[in-house]
C-alpha cells in the first residue's frame, strides 16, 4: 500500500480501520521528505523525533477510541505565521527568529482536537508579504512542478509542501490571495473561507481586517473536510463568527444544475496569458455541459482594487508589525545606543526589504495629512467592491475566473519589479476586500506543463456552493483527463 | 495688569476603571502585584493574539456618560493610538479617537457666582500601559506589564473653567460621581484618577481663546491649583514682555514647583491613528441604556436631600459627608447601628478628616468599621469613657479598626467611678496648687477650670470632669480641707 497516494481523508480512513497507523504515515513523510525537501524546501522547521511522538501519542488515542474522527492520525504541515505552542514561529522573518509561542493558535488546537499531526512549519513569505515565497529569510521555496519556478506565495511552502507529498493537507494564510494563488501555481486545492469563519487568534497579523486562515489540499473533498475541522466561532477573536452552516462535506456532491456562473470580462482581458484563458474557458464548458449557465458580465471597479488592497494591507501591516521592536521577544540588534536607536536597528536589521517598503508605505498612508486622501478614500473603493459583487451575486451564484493571469513565474524573476508582481494579485485580493470565501482547483496545464487554477469566488457564507461546483468541476475532470493529482 | 487676564482652563482627566479583569483580557486588575504577574499573551503583545472588549468597561463609561448628560453614541469604534515605548507592548494604544463612545455632556459645579455648567467635550474608553523602571546605574529598564491593558476612560472637558478652584470644583465633583457609580474608586494617590490641565489666557472681554499649553504630571488636587497658578503667572509675563505663548506640552515639577517643556508643536507626534481592525464597532442598544440607566445608584444630589428628610443633619455636615461616597457609606452603616445621626457625623467630620488630613490619606483608605465606630459611640454614651478617652481609642481604630469595648476593656481606660479615688486626686491637686485654690477663693471663677484639667490630667482623662468640678466645688468650699 502507497500511504503518500492517498488524500487526507482516505488516509484517514485507513488509520481509523487499523490499516495503517498515524506513525507508519509520519514516517513515510519524512521519507519522502528526505528524498525531496533539498529541492523543494517547503519547510522551515520539521523536527522528525518530535513529530513521530506526537504521531505516537495520537496513535494511541485512535487506539483507545478516544479519537474516531477524520483527519485523526493525518500529518498535517502549518504555515509559519501560525503560532504552534513549544514550536518555533518565525513568519519567515530573522525578526522572529528563536520566537517559540507559549500558545497555539485556534485553527492549530481545532486541527489537535481532530487528531491532526503536526509535522513541521512551512516557509512562506516573510510577514506573508510577497506572491513568491521568495522574501523568505529562510531560502526560497521551488514548485515541485518545476524546481526553476517559484511557487507562489505567501504560502508557498505549504502549497509545495501538498503538491510534494510532503504532507497530506496544509494550512495557509490568504490575505490578498496567499492561499488559492500558490495552490494553482503548484496545482493544488486551496481555500479562503468566508471572513471570521476561522479564529484569527495565534495567525501573526500581516492584515487584520483581510487575514483569512484556510486549508490547502489534494483535492476539494479533503478541503471540505478540513474547513469543517477549522472553523469555529471562538471568543478569543471578536472577528470571528457563529455559523450554524458547517458541515461543508454536504456540498460535495457532482451536481451544478442551473447553476449561474459569471466570468467578469476583465478576468479573461488584456494581460491574461493566452494559454491559461484557454484553460478557464475549457473548464467553464465542463460547468456548462453538467448544467451549469456560464456567461461574461462586466464586474465593476476591479482596476481599483489593487490600489485599494495595498493601502488598507500596507496600513494596517505598519501598525501590526510595530510590536516587533526588539524588546520583548524576537530579533535585538547587538549594538545599539539607547532605546531609538535599539528600534532603528532591530527593526532595519530585523526586517527584510519587501517589508520595509509595506512598513513604510502603510506608515505613510496612515500619517496626518494623508489618511483621508490615501487610507479612508481606500475604505471607500473597499465599501464600493463589496458592492459590486453583491450587484452581481444578485444575478450570479458564483464567479469563476483565472487565479492569476500567469502561470508561476522562474525564481528570481518577480521581486525585480515589485509594482508587477503587485498587479499579479488582481484577481484574488477582491475576495478578501469583500470578505468572499473563494477556492482554487487546479484546472490543467500550460504549454510548458506548469498547473493553471481556476478560482471560484462565492458569496458570503456560499462556501457550499463552492464547494458544489469545484466538486463537480474536479470529478468530471477526472472522468475525462483521469487523476489530476498525479504529478 | 495681571488682573486684565482671564485663565481659560480645560481638562483631560484618565479614571481607571473598577472592573475586575483588564479591558481586552482576562487578567486581573488588582493594584500592587509582583512584576509581570497579571499578564498574559494578550496584554503582553504576543504574535497573533488578539484583544476582546470586556463589556463591563462598556457599561461603566455608559453609566458616567449618562451620570454627567452625555449623549451616549449607538455606534461607536475603537481605534489605534501608533507610538513607540517600551511600556505599550503592542506600540500602539488602542483608543478611541474618531468615534468616541460618549459626547456633549455637562456637570454642574458650584462657584461662588452661583452654579456653573461645565462642559464635557467626550468621554471615550481605552487601555493603560505598562510601567517602567529604569535603573539607577542606567544600565537597563526593565518593564512590568501588570498595568498593560487596565481600562480607563478619558473625560474630556470643554475649556469651561476660569480659575484653579473651578478646576478643583470640576474634578471634585466626577470624583464623587464616579465613586458612587462604583465605576472607580478615583484615588489620584495611586493614579487612578489623574488630570492633565490645557490652559490659556487671554485679555478679560476677549471672546478668542489664547494660544494653550498641557501641564502633564499633575498627582494631587494641590499640584494642580500649583500648576495653574504657575502656568498662568508664566504665560502673562511672557504676553507681557511681547512674548508669544508657545502651544507645547509642559511637566509640572510638584518638588520645584515650576513646569519644563516635555515636547512643542514642532516635535508633536503623528500617532497615526486609524479603526483597530481586531476588534468589531461597538454597538450600544437602546435597551442596553435603558437597563444601566435604571441601575444607576442613587448619585449625590439624591443623596443630600434624603439625609436632610431622614437624619435632620445641618447642611454643612450633608455637604461634607455625601463628598466622599466611602464616608457616606460608613456614615450610613453606623447610623443603622447605633442610630445617632449627629454623633456619627460629629466623629466623621471632626477627628476622622483631621487623620485624613494629618496622614495624608484618601477616604477611600479609611478601614474602621461601621460597628466599632458605633461601639465607641455606644461607650460614650453609657459613659463608660470619658470623651477624651474616645479620642485616644478612636486613633487607634482608625489606624487598625481595633474593638474599642475590648481595647476599653484591656487597657483600663474605663472612667472611675471610685468617688475615694476622686476625693483623693482632687485633694492632691489642692494641696499642690496653692496659687489657683487661692484665685479661686479671691473670686476667680475661671482659676477652678484649672483645677479640674490638672486633676483630669492626674486621672489621665478617666474621671468625668462634671463630678470632678462638683467634688472640687465642695473641697473648695468647705474650710475644714485645708
Amino acid at each position: 500500500m502507497n500511504i503518500l497516494s492517498m488524500t487526507a481523508v482516505e488516509l484517514s480512513r485507513a488509520i481509523l480501520a487499523g490499516r495503517v497507523t498515524a506513525v507508519d504515515a509520519m514516517e513515510a513523510v519524512f521519507d519522502r521528505m528526505e528524498s525531496l525537501e533539498e529541492k523543494v524546501h517547503a519547510y522551515i522547521t520539521a523536527d522528525r523525533e518530535a513529530a513521530i511522538r506526537r504521531a505516537q501519542a495520537v496513535q494511541e488515542r485512535i487506539e483507545r477510541k478516544e479519537l474516531t474522527g477524520l483527519l485523526a492520525g493525518v500529518p498535517v504541515a502549518v504555515k509559519d505565521n501560525i503560532c504552534t505552542e513549544g514550536i518555533l514561529t518565525t513568519c519567515a522573518s530573522k525578526m522572529l527568529s528563536g520566537f517559540v509561542p507559549a500558545y497555539s493558535a485556534e485553527a492549530v488546537y481545532n486541527l489537535e482536537k481532530a487528531g491532526a499531526v503536526l509535522i513541521g512549519k512551512t516557509n512562506m513569505d516573510e510577514f506573508a508579504m510577497g506572491s513568491t515565497t521568495e522574501t523568505s529569510a529562510y531560502g526560497v521555496t521551488k514548485n515541485p512542478r518545476n524546481y526553476d519556478h517559484v511557487p507562489g506565495g505567501s504560502s508557498g511552502g505549504s502549497a509545495a509542501a501538498v503538491a510534494a507529498k510532503e504532507c497530506f493537507f496544509a494550512l495557509g494564510s490568504d490575505t490578498g490571495g496567499s492561499i488559492r494563488q500558490p495552490a494553482g501555481f503548484c496545482g493544488v486545492v486551496g481555500m479562503k473561507p468566508t471572513y471570521g469563519t476561522v479564529s484569527r487568534y495565534g495567525l501573526v497579523a500581516y492584515a487584520s481586517s483581510l487575514d483569512q486562515i484556510g486549508p490547502l489540499t489534494q483535492d476539494v473533498t479533503d478541503c471540505a473536510t478540513v474547513l469543517e475541522i477549522l472553523a469555529s466561532q471562538d471568543a478569543k477573536d471578536s472577528t470571528s463568527i457563529s455559523r450554524d452552516d458547517t458541515d461543508f462535506s454536504t456540498a460535495l456532491v457532482k451536481d451544478v444544475t442551473g447553476m449561474r456562473i459569471g466570468i467578469p470580462r476583465d478576468y479573461l482581458g488584456n494581460g491574461v496569458d493566452s494559454d491559461v484563458r484557454n484553460r478557464i474557458l475549457a473548464a467553464a464548458d465542463v460547468l456548462q455541459k453538467k448544467g451549469a449557465t456560464v456567461e461574461e458580465f462586466d464586474l465593476k471597479l476591479v482596476e481599483y482594487a489593487i490600489p485599494a488592497y495595498y493601502t488598507i494591507a500596507s496600513a494596517e501591516a505598519s501598525s501590526n508589525l510595530e510590536r516587533f521592536d526588539g524588546i520583548k521577544y524576537g530579533y535585538r540588534a547587538k549594538d545599539y545606543d539607547g532605546l531609538h536607536n535599539l528600534y532603528k536597528k532591530s527593526r532595519s536589521e530585523g526586517f527584510g526589504a519587501e517589508v520595509k517598503r509595506r512598513i513604510m508605505l502603510g506608515a505613510f498612508v496612515l500619517s496626518s495629512g494623508y489618511y483621508d486622501a490615501y487610507y479612508l478614500k481606500a475604505l471607500k473603493v473597499k465599501a464600493l467592491v463589496k458592492k459590486a459583487f453583491d450587484d452581481a451575486f444578485s444575478r450570479y451564484d458564483l464567479i469563476m475566473g483565472p487565479v492569476a493571469p500567469t502561470t508561476a513565474p522562474k525564481l528570481g524573476e518577480s521581486l525585480r519589479d515589485p509594482l508587477k508582481m503587485y498587479l499579479s494579485d488582481i484577481y484574488t485580493i477582491s475576495a478578501n476586500l469583500a470578505g468572499l470565501p473563494a477556492i482554487c482547483v487546479p484546472c490543467g496545464e500550460d504549454s510548458k506543463g506548469l498547473p493553471v487554477g481556476l478560482q471560484l469566488i462565492g458569496d458570503c457564507f456560499q462556501e457550499k456552493k463552492l464547494l458544489r461546483a469545484a466538486y463537480t468541476y474536479e470529478q468530471s475532470r477526472k472522468e475525462t483527463c483521469g487523476d489530476a493529482r498525479a504529478i | 495688569m495681571p488682573g486684565q487676564y482671564e485663565t481659560v482652563i480645560g481638562l483631560e482627566v484618565h479614571v481607571e476603571l473598577a472592573t475586575r479583569t483588564k479591558i481586552f483580557c482576562g487578567c486581573s486588575t488588582a493594584f500592587g502585584g509582583k512584576p509581570n504577574t497579571h499578564t498574559c499573551p494578550v496584554c503582553t503583545g504576543m504574535p497573533g493574539t488578539l484583544p476582546v472588549l470586556n463589556r463591563q468597561v462598556l457599561n461603566y463609561a455608559i453609566a458616567v456618560g449618562l451620570a454627567t448628560h452625555c449623549e451616549i453614541a449607538r455606534y461607536c469604534k475603537f481605534d489605534r493610538k501608533n507610538y513607540f515605548y517600551p511600556d505599550n507592548p503592542q506600540n500602539y494604544q488602542i483608543s478611541q479617537l474618531y468615534l468616541p463612545l460618549c459626547r456633549n455632556g455637562y456637570v454642574d459645579i458650584e462657584t461662588t457666582e452661583g452654579t456653573k455648567k461645565i462642559g464635557i467635550h467626550e468621554i471615550h474608553m481605552e487601555e493603560d500601559a505598562g510601567k517602567l523602571f529604569h535603573d539607577e546605574q542606567g544600565s537597563c529598564s526593565l518593564v512590568d506589564y501588570n498595568r498593560a491593558g487596565v481600562p480607563l476612560i478619558e473625560i474630556v472637558s470643554e475649556p469651561d473653567m476660569r480659575s484653579g478652584e473651578e478646576a478643583i470644583a470640576f474634578l471634585e465633583n466626577l470624583r464623587t460621581t464616579i465613586q458612587y457609580l462604583g465605576a472607580s474608586d478615583c484615588k489620584m494617590n495611586e493614579g487612578s484618577m489623574r488630570a492633565d490641565v490645557n490652559l490659556s489666557v487671554r485679555e478679560a472681554g476677549s471672546n478668542v481663546y489664547g494660544t494653550r499649553t498641557e501641564m502633564k504630571n499633575l498627582n494631587s488636587f494641590h499640584a494642580i491649583l500649583r500648576a495653574v497658578e504657575g502656568e498662568r503667572a508664566r504665560q502673562i509675563a511672557l504676553l507681557e514682555s511681547g512674548q508669544s505663548v508657545e502651544l507645547e506640552t509642559r511637566r509640572w515639577d510638584e518638588d520645584r514647583a515650576t513646569s519644563f517643556p516635555m515636547r512643542s508643536k514642532e516635535d508633536a507626534k503623528d500617532y497615526r491613528y486609524f479603526p483597530d481592525p481586531d476588534l468589531m464597532p461597538v454597538r450600544v442598544s437602546d435597551e442596553l441604556i435603558e437597563k444601566i440607566q435604571k441601575s444607576q445608584p442613587e448619585l449625590r444630589p439624591e443623596k443630600k436631600a434624603r439625609y436632610q428628610r431622614e437624619f435632620r443633619l445641618p447642611d454643612y455636615d450633608i455637604d461634607i459627608i455625601t463628598g466622599f461616597k466611602h464616608l457616606a457609606d460608613i456614615f450610613e452603616e453606623t447610623v443603622a447601628i447605633c442610630r445617632q445621626p449627629k454623633k456619627v457625623s460629629n466623629w466623621l467630620m471632626g477627628e476622622t478628616l483631621r487623620l485624613l488630613k494629618e496622614k495624608d490619606m484618601d477616604s477611600e483608605d479609611i478601614c474602621f468599621s461601621p460597628e466599632h465606630l458605633a461601639g465607641l459611640i455606644d461607650l460614650v454614651e453609657r459613659k463608660v469613657i470619658t470623651s477624651t478617652v474616645a479620642k485616644e481609642v478612636f486613633e487607634l481604630m482608625f489606624e487598625k479598626d481595633i474593638d474599642p469595648e475590648q481595647y476599653v476593656e484591656a487597657s483600663g481606660l474605663k472612667t472611675v467611678r471610685d468617688e475615694n479615688a476622686l476625693q483623693k486626686a482632687v485633694e492632691e491637686v489642692i494641696a499642690s496648687n496653692p496659687q489657683s485654690v487661692e484665685d479661686y477663693r479671691n473670686g476667680k471663677e475661671k482659676a477652678i477650670g484649672f483645677l479640674v484639667g490638672q486633676t483630669m490630667k492626674a486621672m489621665k482623662g478617666q474621671a468625668d470632669p462634671v463630678r470632678i468640678k462638683e467634688i472640687l466645688r465642695i473641697c473648695l468650699t468647705s474650710a475644714n480641707v485645708l
